[in-house]
């Protein structure tokens, strides 16, 4: 049959997972990344081969289910492990195998010095066959495994270097704040369940196409499932742990917190659109929190100086830009900026690696500059990603970006596009700032110790095929023309519509092109004045509003707000459960009961004196009150 | 013929005892080894059960039935159904991997020692097994006796006496009150009907007023939270766990506290089922509380094995929470759950035993890096925690999400109380395998630490199985169980709590 094999995607990375994990000790490094690497490129080419064969599908079949086992059964609750193979899933499945295998490649090169070689691809492995189990699951259990598991691997992977407490901090505030999310997925699952009685997606989906609009148990769901989408994909109040994430190797921030699975929300949404139509309210949520996030983050991604740091909040910027397209209902542009960026974010990621790799660890930006001269290829491609983050025509997230912009306009609210559209002027801005800090200027670095080179081959590869998905990826949504944009023809049987296809004037769409170009331009351009024209004036900025910058510095003191509103609130409660409440009452009593009873066998035992005399005088007194009490009663 | 397994899973190991008998004490490899092989027989002969056990039916199956005191109406009457049979199967399978871990760990009366494991065996199969009350009422109060004396004698020399006398002590202040409400059953059975009989299954069909259910529920209630414990009766726990030799604590962890649990299901609901529904908010809310207090307090424990046993609490909570839903759902992810608490909470004992026997001491505090020294024991220590605090595709997760599940249909407010126990769960387990393993060796004597010996592996690598097995394929587990809990429920659903108050029933009104 068709697809029947479809379960090899996410099973030749397991068994990668498996071979690198128990003999990866004894395995040379090259095979540990031979084997680390072919199971992704295989997954990749099964995920090619049943993407051709769904096209050849008879038309009228929209998506094809495979089931595998019954993972759990339990009265009427039944739980299965199978894949939905449709073309949401596809693109999804095509992003992950793909950028997983250059990022492996990639990997190779980066990791090459360091002793746990073998278990960095272990868990590079498992992580890419929990986010494939995420995006092909057929049901919400199924995705939850693979939404657990890649917060597992996140968790391993930003505290590889365990030897380092930041690293082993940083990985565990990620599982944790991760988890909170999940606790709201999972309320949600349970919802979905008593409510439909199944928790398969287009059984549900179906099913709920007969409540009303904006129905109670709907907007429920679709919010429960959005705070889960939150603690994923790193949203307002959520995203503190990305930034953090960084502390991992570069690939894997590459991998794991910009293309893959910090999107893994975006994706849900997506998925779910037949339920977050059905729910205004809940897609008003998303719209606002998506926004909010896109410019906040956006602002913190300018004051930094560590060169991951500005990527990673430049990340939660455009995992909020994904959020606002979900939350207008243009699910579509969604996830073609999660495809976009996953190739964009990538590259820019691994550029940065590759810089810190020629820089010897340096991350510091104030420590670079000019490196252009030192490693061309990581410099071009860097630039070409940075083009198409800030939107420049024709790079690939001008497409995306632009679409997002044009429908928060039309179908959301004239804010949001207003934030939009200053978030893509700062991030222009703070993009730029980056490329000019490190590959242009006055060199300042220590000559004598640093040596920059260009990357191995094993790095530089990855990077130019990267970037060539970066200048052509946005070509598959090709606005204006009827019918060029293929990604949405293609896209359009697994995403249900807020309205129907509404066209807008050819002349309104290029207005709003160009005015998007403008704004990335006045962006990049102040990003010149300041970084390269005249490198005094960032200075003179801060030195004039210091309150200002050092909120904007020192990231809000958001997570100085969490450590003293929640963390200690509940380490200092829970220390008075365990001393004041678990000692001293509860078991206070216990003891207290066992002492009251040695005490009282301690006197008791003073009556058993002995003597006879003692006896007969107590019986003398008891006889003497007994008929008192008779007399007197 | 019928082969009497039961009984030769009670009586092997008391016949091991008398075996050990002949075996001199100074022969420490001879006397491990002989328990080591008696425990293997014992798994061997209990592996029948698993596989005839005919999980369609909700009837007692491999039933033996003797009279033992006819003019009392007591009998010597076993069998199992789908709620015993992992629990006995997971006792026989725990053994031997608790005797491969006295290995090194047990070098004084060696003799005793594990003349008192196979007695504990015997009683806590006995416990399982028994369908006559007399006879369960002997069974759990033999098992007392084996468990108080690993406490007291082989246990941590600093406090080993308090916490031995306390865990007995609580033990016995329940069950006292409990054969108090077993004679009584057995008098208002003997009056009602006019045949005076301890057989609990011709008990079950019983109907007592619901005034003297009311009181018999907490009668046997109070022995079985004690056992499970629940808040507030859970404080010998801590005590006992951090005082027993490490096979004593995972005895205790992975079976003992079942016993608890596994009375609700066996006797409290399906005796008074009027009063386990009044009950439900009660018990469901003692059970939300052992959930998140136990995971608080877990959190700001110094002691291995002190943080252990109150994530006990907390798991076991989960479990309470499960059983009182009345949902298949609730029940199955509540014996799913003790097969799983089982599994990981006695790996993690284990882990704990093994560091301690390096280290001598249980500190946190004293650890930290130890990744570095101990690769395998690193991994298997992750996989252990990871399981016990419910990672999807292992075990933990298929029970939680069982119960949850089950719990949000019978009330949303619980389950969304209950599922933030997942969520501390993550903190108390992450912040403990960061503070042991992560980080920088600091102290001189975790640098030289030995990785496990191949012993020790062999004594995780089954129990990882299980954690993997049960996350993956659950309805392995969750088929045996089907028919004992669709029946036990329908029992359940034919009852309805009447509604009077608390005051009512005290002043005798409520009939």
């Amino acid at each position: 049959m068709m697809m029947d094999y479809v379960w090899l995607i996410p099973v030749f990375p397991l068994i990668g997972f498996l071979i690198n994990g128990l003999f990866g000790k004894k395995l040379s490094k090259n095979t540990v990344g031979i084997i680390g690497s072919a199971v992704i490129g295989l997954s990749f080419l099964v995920t090619v081969k049943i993407f051709f064969e769904f096209l050849n599908l008879p038309p009228g079949v929209k998506a094809v289910e495979k089931t595998v086992f019954t993972w759990i059964s339990s009265g009427n609750f039944t739980a299965q492990a199978a894949f939905l193979i449709d073309p949401l899933s596809l693109v999804m499945l095509g992003v992950v195998t793909g950028v997983s295998f250059l990022i492996h490649i990639y990997s190779v090169g980066y990791m090459h010095d360091d002793p746990g070689f073998y278990r960095y691809f272990a868990y590079l492995n498992l992580f890419v066959f929990s986010m494939l189990i995420l995006v092909s699951a057929n049901n919400f259990l199924l995705m939850f495994v693979g939404w657990e598991g890649v917060g597992l691997c996140s968790y391993l992977l930003i505290g590889f270097w365990y030897e380092k407490q930041s690293a082993s901090d940083a990985g565990k505030k990620a599982f944790v704040v991760n988890r909170i999310g999940d606790f709201g997925f999972l309320l949600g699952i349970f919802l979905i369940f008593w409510t439909f009685n199944t928790i398969n997606f287009r059984e549900v989906f179906d099913l709920a196409a007969k409540y009303p609009i904006g129905s109670g148990v709907i907007t429920a769901i679709t919010l429960l499932l959005f705070v889960g989408a939150i603690g994923k994909s790193a949203q307002i109040p959520l995203y503190v742990w990305l930034p953090d994430a960084m502390e991992g190797p570069t690939p894997v921030s590459a991998l794991i917190h910009a293309a893959t699975m910090v999107t893994a929300g975006v994706y849900m949404v997506a998925r779910c659109s037949a339920l977050y139509v059905l729910a205004p309210f809940s897609l008003t949520v998303v719209a606002v929190v998506g926004a909010l996030t896109a410019i906040f983050a956006a602002t913190m991604g300018m004051a930094q100086n560590d060169i991951k740091r500005v990527l990673a909040y430049s990340t939660v910027s455009q995992l909020g830009y994904m959020f606002l397209a979900c939350g207008v209902g243009a699910f579509v542009s969604g996830i073609f900026h999660l495809m976009t960026h996953a190739f964009f974010k990538a590259l820019l990621f691994l550029g940065s690696g590759s810089v810190i790799h020629g820089m010897h660890g340096e991350q510091d930006m104030r420590h670079m500059g000019n490196l252009k001269k030192y490693m061309p290829i990581t410099y071009w491609t860097f630039m070409l990603a940075t083009l198409a983050i800030a939107g420049i025509f024709p790079f690939a997230g001008f497409f995306s970006k632009d679409e997002i912009l044009f429908y928060s306009l039309v179908d959301g609210h004239l804010l949001y596009w207003g934030i939009a559209t200053v978030a893509a002027c700062i991030t222009a801005f703070y993009m730029f700032r980056a490329v000019f800090m490190t590959f242009y200027g006055e060199e300042r670095f220590d000559h004598h110790h640093v040596h920059p080179h260009e990357a191995p081959m094993t790095m530089a590869v990855p990077l130019m095929i990267l970037a060539g998905l970066s200048v052509v990826g946005g070509l598959v949504g090709f606005p204006i023309i009827e019918g060029a944009h293929k990604f949405k023809e293609f896209l359009k049987p697994s995403i249900a519509p807020l309205h129907a296809e509404v066209h807008h004037a050819m002349s309104f769409e290029i207005i709003m092109m160009i005015f998007s170009m403008t704004v990335a331009a006045v962006g990049i351009y102040i990003a010149y004045k300041c970084y390269i024209k005249t490198p005094e004036l960032p200075e003179k900025i801060t030195e004039k509003f210091p309150t200002t910058y050092d909120y904007v510095y020192n990231k809000y003191y958001v997570d100085e707000l969490y450590d003293a509103t929640v963390v200690e609130p509940i380490k200092s409660g829970s220390d008075f459960l365990w001393k004041g409440v678990d000692d001293k009452v509860v078991d206070g009593a216990v003891n207290g009961s066992a002492g009251m009873v040695a005490w009282l066998s301690a006197h008791l035992r003073k009556l058993e004196t002995g003597f006879v005399q003692n006896y007969a005088l107590a019986i003398l007194i008891g006889v003497v009150l007994i008929t008192g009490y008779l007399i007197g009663r | 013929m019928k082969l009497p397994i039961l009984s030769f899973l009670v009586f092997f190991p008391i016949a091991g005892m008398v075996i050990l008998l002949f075996i001199d004490r100074k022969n420490h490899k001879m006397l491990k080894e002989a328990t080591l092989a008696i425990s293997l027989v014992e798994f061997v002969v209990s592996l029948p059960l698993w596989f005839w056990f005919d999980g369609k039916t909700a009837a007692m199956q491999f039933v033996e039935r003797y009279n033992w005191l006819p003019q009392y109406g007591i009998s010597y009457y076993v069998g199992v159904d789908g709620f015993s049979l992992l629990l006995i199967l997971l006792t026989t399978f725990l053994t031997p991997l608790c005797v491969l871990a006295t290995w090194t760990d047990i070098q004084h009366r060696v003799k005793e020692f594990m003349i008192c494991l196979l007695g504990l065996i015997a009683g806590m199969i006995g416990v399982f097994v028994a369908l006559d009350l007399f006879l369960f009422y002997v069974f759990w109060e033999v098992m007392l006796i084996p468990m108080y004396l690993l406490i007291g004698v082989w246990g941590n020399p600093a406090r080993r006496v308090y916490a031995a006398i306390k865990f007995f002590l609580f033990t016995m202040f329940g069950s006292l009150l409990m054969l108090v409400a077993i004679l009584v059953l057995y008098f208002h059975y003997g009056k009602t009907t006019g045949t005076y009989t301890f057989d609990l299954l011709k008990m079950y069909g019983l109907s007592i007023p619901f005034n003297m259910q009311f009181w018999m529920f907490l009668a046997f209630g109070l022995a079985f939270a004690i056992k499970v414990p629940m808040f507030p009766f859970h404080t010998w726990l801590p005590d006992a766990h951090t005082e027993a030799p490490t096979v004593g604590s995972v005895i205790l962890a992975a079976v003992l506290l079942k016993m608890g649990t596994y009375g609700f299901l066996r006797f409290n609901m399906p005796l008074f089922p009027q009063a386990a529904h009044y009950f439900v908010p009660l018990f469901s809310i003692l059970a939300l509380i052992g959930i998140v207090y136990g995971a608080l307090v877990c959190m700001m424990q110094k002691d291995l094995k002190r943080l252990i046993a109150f994530s006990s609490v907390s798991h076991l909570g989960f479990v309470m929470l499960g059983l009182f839903t009345y949902t298949m759902a609730g029940v199955q992810g509540g014996i799913i759950q003790m097969i799983n608490h089982g599994l990981s909470t006695g790996a993690l004992f284990f882990i704990v035993g093994m560091i301690y026997e390096r280290r001598h001491t249980r500190m946190i505090a004293d650890f930290g890096g130890l990744s570095t020294p101990m690769p395998i024991y690193a991994t298997i220590f992750m996989i252990v925690s990871l399981s016990s605090i419910g990672l999807p595709g292992l075990n933990g997760f298929i029970g939680e999400f069982l119960i949850l599940l089950g719990a949000f249909k019978a009330n949303m407010v619980y389950a969304t109380i209950a599922a933030t126990g997942v969520i501390f769960a993550a903190c108390y387990m992450l912040w403990m395998f960061q503070r042991v393993m992560f980080g920088k060796v600091e102290n001189e004597k975790n640098r030289t630490l030995k990785d496990l010996s191949p012993r020790e592996i062999a004594i995780f690598a089954p129990l990882i199985l299980f954690i993997v097995w049960i996350g993956v394929y659950p309805n392995t587990f969750l088929d045996k169980t089907k028919a004992t809990t669709e029946n036990f429920i329908a029992m359940m659903e034919k009852v309805k709590a009447p509604q009077v108050s608390f005051y009512q029933v005290i002043k005798g009104e409520a009939k």
